[in-house]
Order: structure tokens, then C-alpha cells, then sequence
């Protein structure tokens, strides 16, 4: 049996509580939502936190608030299959519904969280495998085992001085292509930011927060038109994570001219790779062909994956401007 | 820390010693003697581990003992009564919807779970439930056809 390794385990009651456990403790703790990243992470000894703060029983975390009209509040701990079939997900929100909807599988849908999808950890070839494994390599900078990330290097880009692994989270794209923002309770207070600003460009530190900030709550804004949609290669059709994501959301005049447009690729990069230069050339425009030509072209030259997930790096970088291309012709059908 | 945790399996109260990093599959399997629930992946891949949790399928080689505490948890053993099979697991078997038999206990009990809800799925929402869980056998077919059967038996003993 693959087992977890040793730890406690804390029952919070309040998010205020767990905050300060999350404080005290520092980085020998982890939040423990669904689990479903963080526990098989921890077989595999890629984590080892001394203290999981169990977020189960909060039921500050728990539904949502609001309406396509007013804007919609999804609380952190619904369970994806909970954001799947709320029904202003389903009717105003589209991307986010077909993202949640290719998320790993039926029975994962009901045990993750949104929250720690959010929160997923980035994946690479070279991490993504068991402690046995991973020491017959030498193991690599983001999990170096009993070395220390200066002694090993990366296995990807042996060279560099950082990690690549890839944001392959579903829900990310989907969410900042809405223009989502994310509230976060720390031991100290809380803040509210574009959710695009809590990804950071390193694997390793890919999140631009503290260790005791929780997130609790995803801000969508009033849908106010704005038409969605979430596409995702990989090899089968359930389980396995993105290779890429795409994500696009437009809002058009009457006349089917873009006022606004947001592109999202998740599996190319250690954050959601926000295309807002290639989106800027949408604005003005009909979604006709000759502007998905100059954007599919765009789309190119922005996407440079590193060869740590599955495809091969020119397929992935091929691929992306194709669905993104899709993504923008069902939008404009 | 060690604890003792009340857990409700297949309807009985169970009182057992687990630290917090054993999981649901661990101590159903090692503790309580059930091991008509198994193990394969261990890492959330391949379903086989499924019991349901308040009747709806959970994998146990993910939940932590300690986190089911209070809730109802049914494995594959809590399904036939008086000796008799489960109309899920009757038309499992006259369907001819195993092999091997490794991934039954889960197809049957996704099986059971999406019956509960929808007596009269379509085809797809059957592929869509039992899409957790491998089977390395059958090819599916057949499972998909026992789903269907199994349905309509509940529907006639309901009926
Ligand atoms: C076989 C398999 C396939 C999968 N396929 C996909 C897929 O296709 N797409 C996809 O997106 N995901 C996939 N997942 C990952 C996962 O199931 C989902 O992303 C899920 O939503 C994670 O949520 P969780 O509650 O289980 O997270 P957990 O495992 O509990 O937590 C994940 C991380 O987030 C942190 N965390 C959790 N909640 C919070 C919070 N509120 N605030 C701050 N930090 C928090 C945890 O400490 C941990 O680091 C897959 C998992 C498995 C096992
Ligand atoms: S990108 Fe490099 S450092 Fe990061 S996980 Fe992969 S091999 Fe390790
Ligand atoms: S053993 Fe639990 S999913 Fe494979
Ligand atoms: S019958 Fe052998 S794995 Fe399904």
C-alpha cells in the first residue's frame, strides 16, 4: 500500500481559527480541503506538511450568493460537482460550468473543492511520480528530497535557476477569462484580488500569498452579456489533466462586433497564461475568419510550453491556436 | 494521535484506534476485515477503492478515517440482505459483467448510487457514472448493459 506519512490533524471551527493555526505554524502546515490533490501528493512524499488544517467543518465555506444580474458568490468549499449544477453556473457562466464539467472525474467532482482547485499545486513530469522514482533521478528543484533546490536542478531546463511546472488547475482559466475575483482571510485581515493576480510565473511559489491565507470566496461580476465557453485537450476523455485549457469569454455589440474579450490557456505555463494582447485584437472585429487567422497566428507566438507534461511540446504549442480558434467559433455561433 | 473514531459502516457502529493519516480504505480493509472494498491505485486514479459516503460514491483511498466520523458509510459487504444479492449485483452477475471481479464492489456500488438518484438513466448518464471507476476486463459493455438491467429490476420491484 501507498500510505500517507505521519501527521496531525486539526479540526478548526471558524475560518478565523484555522487562519491562526495556518499563522502559528507556518509552512509545516497545509489546509486540507477535499484532499484530493494534497493526499495523493503526500503519498507520494512530494509533500510532507507536519499539520493538516482540516477545512471540512466550516460552514463559512460552504454555498453561494447572488445572481447573474447582481453577480454570483461561490464560497470555497462547494464541492465541484456543486458548482457544476448551480444553475446561474449552467446558464451565465458557461466557461466555468464546461471547465468544472471535464475536471477529473464524477466521483472527484464530489469530493474536490473549489477552493483547492484553485489552490492546486502545479504538475510536472519529473515531480509528479513516486518518492522511489523520483530519488532514482536525483530528484529535481521543486521536491529535492534530503538535498536542498540549490544542489539539484531542474530536469526540464537543467540550466535555469527555476522551476517550470504547469498551472493545469481547470477552474483558473475558466474563472479569470469571467473576470473573477477571489477574497482571501488571513491571520491578519482580508483582501480581494483579480484571481489572475494570485498566480505567480514560478513553480515552485505559485501563489502569491501567505501560508495562513485562505481563500473563501470566488466574486463573479454581474454576466452582463458576456458569453463564455472552456475547451481541454488531453489524452482521455475523464481524469487526466489539461495538456491545454482554453478559455474564452467575449461580449459582442447586436451587430456581432467584440467589445470585450478575455483568453485564458491553462497547461502551457506555471500560471493561467493571460492572452491579453492576442484578445485585444478581437475588440472592434466581427468573429470572422480573417481575424481568427491573425489570432490564431498570435496565439502561436505567445504559447511556449516546456516539455513536462504529456504531448510533445510542438503538438501542445500547435494545438492551442486550434482551440483557441474553436473556442471563438462557438462563441460566434 | 491516536483516537478512537466511531465509524457507521454497512449501518453498524464501529469504535476503532487510528491516527489521523490512515485512510478510510486502510482501516476498512486492515481494521474492520471489509475487504470486499480494494485497493489499486491508491492515489485517486482508478476508483476501484469506492464505497459511498452518505450514499454517494467517495474514493476511500483519499478520505482520512477521521473525516468520516458521523456519516454513513457503505461498502460493498452492507449491500445483499438475508443472504440475498442486491438487485444491482444480481444483474451484474447475469449480465455477465465481470471478469476478474477486481472493479465489481465499485461499479456496483456507482451503480447503486446513480439508481438511487435517477431510476431511469439515459445511456449517457450511466457511461458518465461509472466513469471513475477501471475496469481493466470487460471492455464496459457489459456493465453498461447490467446498469440497465439493474434498473429496470428496481423499477419492477418498485413498480
Ligand atoms: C486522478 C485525479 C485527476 C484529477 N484531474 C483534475 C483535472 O482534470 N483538473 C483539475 O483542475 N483538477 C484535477 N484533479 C485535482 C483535484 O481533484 C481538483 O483540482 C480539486 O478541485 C482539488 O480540490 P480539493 O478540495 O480536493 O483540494 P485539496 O487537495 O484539499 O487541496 C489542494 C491544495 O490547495 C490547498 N487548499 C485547499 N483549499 C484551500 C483554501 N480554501 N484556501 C487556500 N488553500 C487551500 C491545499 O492546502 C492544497 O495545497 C485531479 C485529481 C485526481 C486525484
Ligand atoms: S519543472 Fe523542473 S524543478 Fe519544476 S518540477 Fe519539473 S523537473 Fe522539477
Ligand atoms: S485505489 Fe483509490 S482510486 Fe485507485
Ligand atoms: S472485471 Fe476485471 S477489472 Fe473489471
Amino acid at each position: 500500500m501507498l500510505r500517507l506519512p505521519a501527521f496531525q490533524l486539526l479540526r478548526p471551527a471558524t475560518v478565523a481559527e484555522a487562519t491562526h493555526m495556518l499563522a502559528e505554524l507556518g509552512p509545516q502546515a497545509a489546509p486540507l480541503a477535499g484532499g484530493t490533490d494534497l493526499l495523493p501528493k503526500m503519498k507520494r512524499r512530494q509533500l510532507q506538511p507536519r499539520y493538516l488544517v482540516s477545512l471540512r467543518g466550516l460552514r463559512e465555506l460552504r454555498g453561494w450568493s447572488g445572481s447573474p444580474e447582481q453577480g454570483l458568490v461561490l464560497r470555497a468549499g462547494c464541492t465541484l460537482a456543486e458548482v457544476a449544477a448551480q444553475p446561474a453556473v449552467r446558464s451565465a457562466y458557461r466557461a466555468l460550468a464546461e471547465a468544472v464539467a471535464v475536471c477529473s472525474n464524477p466521483i472527484l467532482h464530489r469530493m474536490g473543492t473549489l477552493g483547492g482547485n484553485l489552490c492546486l499545486d502545479t504538475r510536472c513530469t519529473y515531480y509528479d511520480q513516486t518518492e522511489h522514482w523520483r530519488q532514482a533521478l536525483g530528484w529535481c528543484m521543486k521536491a529535492p528530497g534530503p538535498r536542498t533546490p540549490e544542489e539539484v536542478p531542474c530536469r526540464v531546463a537543467p540550466g535555469g535557476s527555476r522551476c517550470w511546472a504547469v498551472s493545469a488547475g481547470d477552474g483558473a482559466p475558466a474563472l479569470i477569462a469571467l473576470g473573477a475575483k477571489v477574497r482571501l482571510v488571513g491571520a491578519r485581515g482580508e483582501r480581494v484580488l483579480p484571481l489572475e493576480d494570485l498566480y505567480r510565473d514560478d513553480g515552485i511559489r505559485y501563489l502569491d500569498k501567505s501560508p495562513d491565507e485562505l481563500v473563501v470566496e470566488v466574486l463573479l461580476p454581474p454576466a452582463d452579456g458576456l458569453r463564455s465557453t472552456y475547451r481541454k485537450v488531453r489524452r482521455r476523455g475523464s481524469l487526466d489533466f489539461a495538456a491545454l485549457g482554453v478559455a474564452a469569454a467575449v461580449r459582442q455589440d447586436p451587430d456581432g462586433t467584440v467589445t470585450s474579450c478575455r483568453l485564458v490557456l491553462g497547461g502551457v505555463a506555471s500560471r493561467p497564461l493571460v492572452l491579453e494582447e492576442v484578445a485585444s485584437l478581437l475588440v472592434g472585429q466581427r468573429l470572422e475568419q480573417e481575424v481568427l487567422e491573425r489570432v490564431s497566428e498570435a496565439v502561436y507566438r505567445a504559447v511556449h510550453p516546456m516539455d513536462n507534461t504529456d504531448f510533445t511540446v510542438l503538438y501542445r504549442r500547435r494545438t492551442a491556436p486550434v482551440h483557441v480558434r474553436r473556442a471563438l467559433e462557438a462563441l460566434a455561433s | 494521535m491516536e483516537r478512537a473514531v466511531r465509524l457507521k459502516v454497512n449501518g453498524q457502529e464501529h469504535r476503532v484506534l487510528v491516527p489521523p493519516h490512515r485512510t478510510l480504505l486502510e482501516v476498512l480493509r486492515e481494521d474492520l476485515g471489509l475487504v470486499g472494498t480494494k485497493h489499486g491505485c491508491e492515489l485517486g486514479e482508478c476508483g476501484v477503492c469506492t464505497v459511498l459516503v452518505d450514499g454517494e460514491p467517495a474514493l476511500s483511498c483519499l478520505v482520512l478515517a477521521h473525516e468520516v466520523e458521523g456519516h454513513e458509510v457503505t461498502t460493498v459487504e452492507g449491500l445483499a440482505t438475508d443472504g440475498q444479492l442486491h438487485p444491482v449485483q444480481r444483474a451484474f452477475v447475469e449480465s455477465g459483467a465481470l471478469q476478474c471481479g477486481y472493479c465489481t464492489p465499485a461499479m456496483v456500488l456507482v451503480t447503486k448510487a446513480l439508481l438511487d438518484r435517477v431510476p431511469e438513466p439515459s445511456g449517457e448518464q450511466v457511461r458518465e457514472a461509472v466513469a471513475g471507476v477501471f475496469c481493466r476486463c470487460t471492455g464496459y459493455v457489459k456493465i453498461l448493459e447490467a446498469v440497465q438491467a439493474a434498473a429496470r429490476r428496481l423499477r419492477e420491484a418498485r413498480a
